[in-house]
């Protein structure tokens, strides 16, 4: 077990380092430097002064090689330093960390709304003996995977806040301002889980345990709930640990719909300016979340399901 | 036809008193009718037992009892009556006071019938939880009460544990236990041992019968193996193609089967015929070079980790054996017993860990590249499951060419033009060759896969456990088909087994395998006439229809 979470973690050093890298190279081959981003930014006429320019990249180390300013941001970000925010010019860290907390309450809502609704969309879709609802039901999650997010924001603003007024449509004021862009956010992931759900509950309730339990006379509520759920809940579980690095990367979505704080905001500004520095922190933080969630995953795996051993020794061999 | 029973000795009225029964599944394809117009009784404290084969509804029946079938299988016209309700109408929540309670269900295969993600006290606690016949606070301890009873050893450690961590004897206990829970009347047993090795069916079916003659309960017992029926059974039901062709009490229908159906199915039961004739063994030449020379063979398989440092698995411990062209070796033993590793490592397809294996003269043991290419020409396998080992893809004429084509023989004319002389040898039309595997039965799809074992005329084939996914009646054929191909090309088998009653229409030589050992090896006559070791008696006494009266001389045993 102690073997397994090394040999894990290690694994998850190796996938951080691959995001670092990747990022890192993408970004240069973008074309533009931030420094004239961030001058054309800032300025309103186009004459910059190509010596303040020169200037400033020397600073942040645009001019040397690209290797050496790989080496470099590497060894930094190593010891936990992304450098400063270009456009700002306040430390990457802090950045992502003022940003954090709202983006976490953002994305945790929205995991959570997905399981709920998902995962009971699923079992009364493959509870109910009305073929009607059934059919309705299960051709929801198509649907929710299918329309893209932004538009979803927007139909819900439109309805929810415009006409009827429940909700704010926009900002970072408390739980009801929390609401419309957490469903929004929710709908696509949730109708995930509930494609994958339905699906394998479906192929529970045809096992043949699921006969015994009925030959005991169980109801099928029971049978439902008690043996297929919980057998049926293992590749559900995997997509959810998947899609949780969806959820982060729909936030950027969300968030610049509803004018949200967050770190999709921070995400959405740093890429139009090119902001480097700030772009690779969140890449790193979000493959950080990712390789850590789906790490929980697996661990939570033998406690749904016996017959699964978190071993270190994948060698055990057919008898 | 169907009434030859009670000739006035049965005046109990019965427990399940089945009227019309019809039953259809809806396909695809339009309704098909699986059951149609079955009467069937079962009386109390007796065991009634259908037989037949695949497809003859006899399970079918058996669900519809409890209403247990499948989504898309209705009742469409009939009784069943139990004590005062009639179970074809009655409302479902009523039938769940009937269903665990007072019918319990064995099902058929073991290792797939309990819940793997949860223990099996709790299992067993939960029929009498929904009955009310335990609380929360006092089912543990009843369950593992009704575990012992059921034959399970420590129930209480048992009881703890999760179905994977159990074998399929102990799983089958288990069920057992969950359908005697309730104490129930009646207990349905659909094909309760066919997962099962034959010493384990044994002891199972012995416990079962002896609880419920104890208990009084009347069973149900649905089996493909006419052996079994005739073990078990005081009163035998026989179907065919949904209907029931004969029935009434055991002796009688094994000393005269009226039915020509009934007489196929027994001359078929390899459990109760003699052995058939088989290929002589040409008796080796001397000094003939044997095609298969295994000496000292060991295969030993690395086990997880534990904390007395690295455990070993010896699945195959200095196994020797000779195996001469024309002739066929049946290497037989219970599950776990090495018979399958052991002719994976004859055709290479897995190391040995030590020993030596010669084919036709030349040492194999570590043969690799161009030369385990040559093995794989001149030796070829069948599996098991004829479901499984054709791809469903591949029309019959790819498969069977195939290795034709892996071994650029011939053209595309010539090759077809063997897969069309292959598919005559092994009888089926030539028009086979354009369909698919899923259209074809078991048996066929079986013809199919030795059709395709025999498209290189090897030297060897391999068949392990060729017939226990076919139905008895299919089975003989498929074992007279490569008797008759034995004959003909002078093929050696190495067919592996569980079955003796099998083994005993084949082989020239028996090699029975215990442990990864071979205990005792000799011709099929001697070994069953004249068993050497403890085990080898073991299994044969296991063999189902021992008991039976052999259906030619009945008359005087009938009277007592």
């Amino acid at each position: 077990m102690r073997r397994y979470v090394i040999k894990r973690l290690a694994q998850a050093v190796g996938v951080l380092w691959a995001a670092y890298t990747v990022s890192f190279l993408v970004l240069d081959f973008l074309p533009g430097d931030p420094v004239t981003a961030m001058a054309g930014a800032g300025m309103d006429s186009g004459d910059v002064d190509p010596a303040r320019l020169a200037a400033l990249r020397h600073e942040y180390g645009f001019d040397k090689p690209i290797l050496a300013q790989y080496a470099d941001y590497l060894g930094r970000a190593v010891r936990g330093d992304f450098g400063d925010a270009v456009s700002t010019g306040r430390p990457v860290t802090s950045t992502l960390a003022d940003a954090l907390p709202q983006t976490l309450q953002l994305t945790g809502a929205a995991l959570l709304l997905a399981v709920l609704l998902g995962g009971g969309l699923a079992v009364v879709a493959t509870y109910t003996s009305q073929r009607w609802l059934r059919q309705l039901l299960l051709s929801l999650p198509p649907l929710g995977v299918s329309v893209p997010t932004f538009w979803v924001g927007l139909l819900l603003v439109e309805v929810f806040s415009f006409r009827l007024h429940w909700f704010p449509a926009f900002g970072n004021d408390g739980l009801r301002g929390l609401v419309l862009p957490a469903l929004t956010l929710a709908i696509p992931t949730g109708a995930l889980v509930a494609q994958v759900l339905a699906k394998s509950l479906l192929t529970a309730l045809d096992q043949a345990y699921v006969e015994t339990a009925r030959a005991k006379g169980a109801g099928r509520w029971r049978v439902h709930l008690r043996h297929a759920l919980r057998n049926a809940s293992l590749p559900a579980l995997t997509v959810v640990g998947l899609l949780v690095g969806q959820l982060i990367a729909g936030s950027v979505v969300v968030e610049t719909v509803f004018s949200r704080d967050g770190l999709g905001r921070v995400t959405a500004a740093a890429v139009t300016v090119q902001d480097i520095p700030v772009v690779q922190g969140v890449v790193v933080f979000g493959a950080l979340i990712f390789v850590a969630t789906n790490l929980l995953v697996d661990l939570v795996y033998p406690l749904l399901d016996p017959r699964i051993v978190v071993a270190s020794d994948r060698r055990a061999s057919f008898v | 036809m169907t009434d030859e029973r009670e000739n006035g000795e049965d005046v109990t009225t019965p427990l399940l008193e089945i009227r019309g029964l019809s039953v259809s599944y809806r396909t695809r394809g339009g309704t098909v009718p699986a059951v149609r117009g079955v009467d069937l009784d079962v009386l109390p404290g007796q065991v009634t037992a259908v037989v037949g084969e695949s497809g003859s509804g006899k399970s079918t029946t058996a669900h519809a009892v409890t209403r247990l079938l499948a989504a898309n299988g209705t009742i469409d016209a009939g009784t069943v009556r139990f004590g005062r309700h009639d179970l074809a109408t009655l409302s479902e929540a009523e039938l769940r006071t009937v269903r665990g309670a007072r019918i319990g269900l064995v099902p058929q295969d073991p290792t797939v019938s309990l819940n793997p993600v949860k223990r099996i006290g709790e299992q067993v606690a939960e029929v009498l939880r929904i009955h009310g016949l335990a609380t929360r606070r006092s089912a543990p301890a009843e369950a593992v009460a009704v575990l012992d009873r059921a034959g399970l050893p420590d129930a209480a450690v048992r009881a703890r544990q999760y179905p994977h961590e159990l074998s399929g004897g102990m799983r089958q206990r288990a069920l057992i236990a969950i359908a005697i829970a309730a104490k129930p009347e009646l207990i349905i047993a659909d094909e309760p041992t066919s997962a099962l090795d034959v010493t384990v069916q044994r002891v199972i079916l012995d416990h079962l019968q002896h609880l419920t003659e104890e208990s009084g309960t009347a069973i149900l017992l649905v089996t493909h193996d006419l052996g079994v029926a005739a073990d078990r059974a005081q009163r035998l039901v026989v179907m065919e193609q949904g209907r029931v062709v004969e029935a009434g009490p055991t002796r009688d229908i094994l000393a005269d089967p009226r039915h020509e159906y009934t007489r196929r199915l027994l001359a078929s039961a390899p459990s109760l015929t003699a052995a058939r004739p088989r290929t002589p063994a040409s008796a080796p030449k001397a000094n003939a070079v044997p095609l298969v020379e295994v000496r000292h063979l060991v295969k030993e398989f690395r086990l997880p980790r534990t904390e007395d440092g690295p455990q070993v698995l010896r699945a195959v411990d200095d196994v020797s054996f000779t195996l001469h062209r024309g002739q066929t070796l049946a290497l037989v033993g219970e599950s776990g017993s090495g018979k399958s590793t052991t002719a994976r490592l004859a055709l290479r397809l897995t190391d040995a860990s030590a020993g030596h294996i010669l084919f036709d003269g030349t040492d194999i043991t570590t043969a690799r590249g161009a030369r385990a290419r040559e093995l794989r020409r001149r030796a070829q396998l069948i599996y098991q499951n004829p479901y499984a080992s054709l791809d469903p893809r591949f029309s019959i004429g790819e498969v069977i060419t195939e290795p034709l084509r892996a071994f650029k023989v011939g053209d595309r004319a010539s090759r077809l033009a063997r897969a069309r002389e292959l598919l005559d040898r092994v009888a089926l039309p030539a028009a086979t060759l354009e369909r698919r595997p899923a259209e074809l039965s078991g048996g066929q799809r079986q013809r199919v896969a030795i059709a395709r074992a025999l498209a290189l005329s090897p030297d060897l084939v391999v068949c392990d456990e060729p017939v226990s996914a076919l139905d008895v009646s299919v089975q003989a054929q498929v074992l007279d088909l490569l008797a008759e191909l034995q004959a003909d090309t002078g093929v050696a088998y190495l067919f592996i087994s569980h079955d003796l009653a099998v083994v005993r229409q084949i082989a020239h030589q028996v090699a029975v395998m215990r442990s990864g050992r071979i205990v005792e090896t000799g011709p099929p006559e001697d070994l069953f006439t004249h068993p050497r070791h403890a085990y080898t008696r073991e299994l044969l006494a296991a063999i189902p229809g021992g008991r039976a009266p052999s259906p030619t001389a009945t008359v005087e045993s009938t009277t007592s």
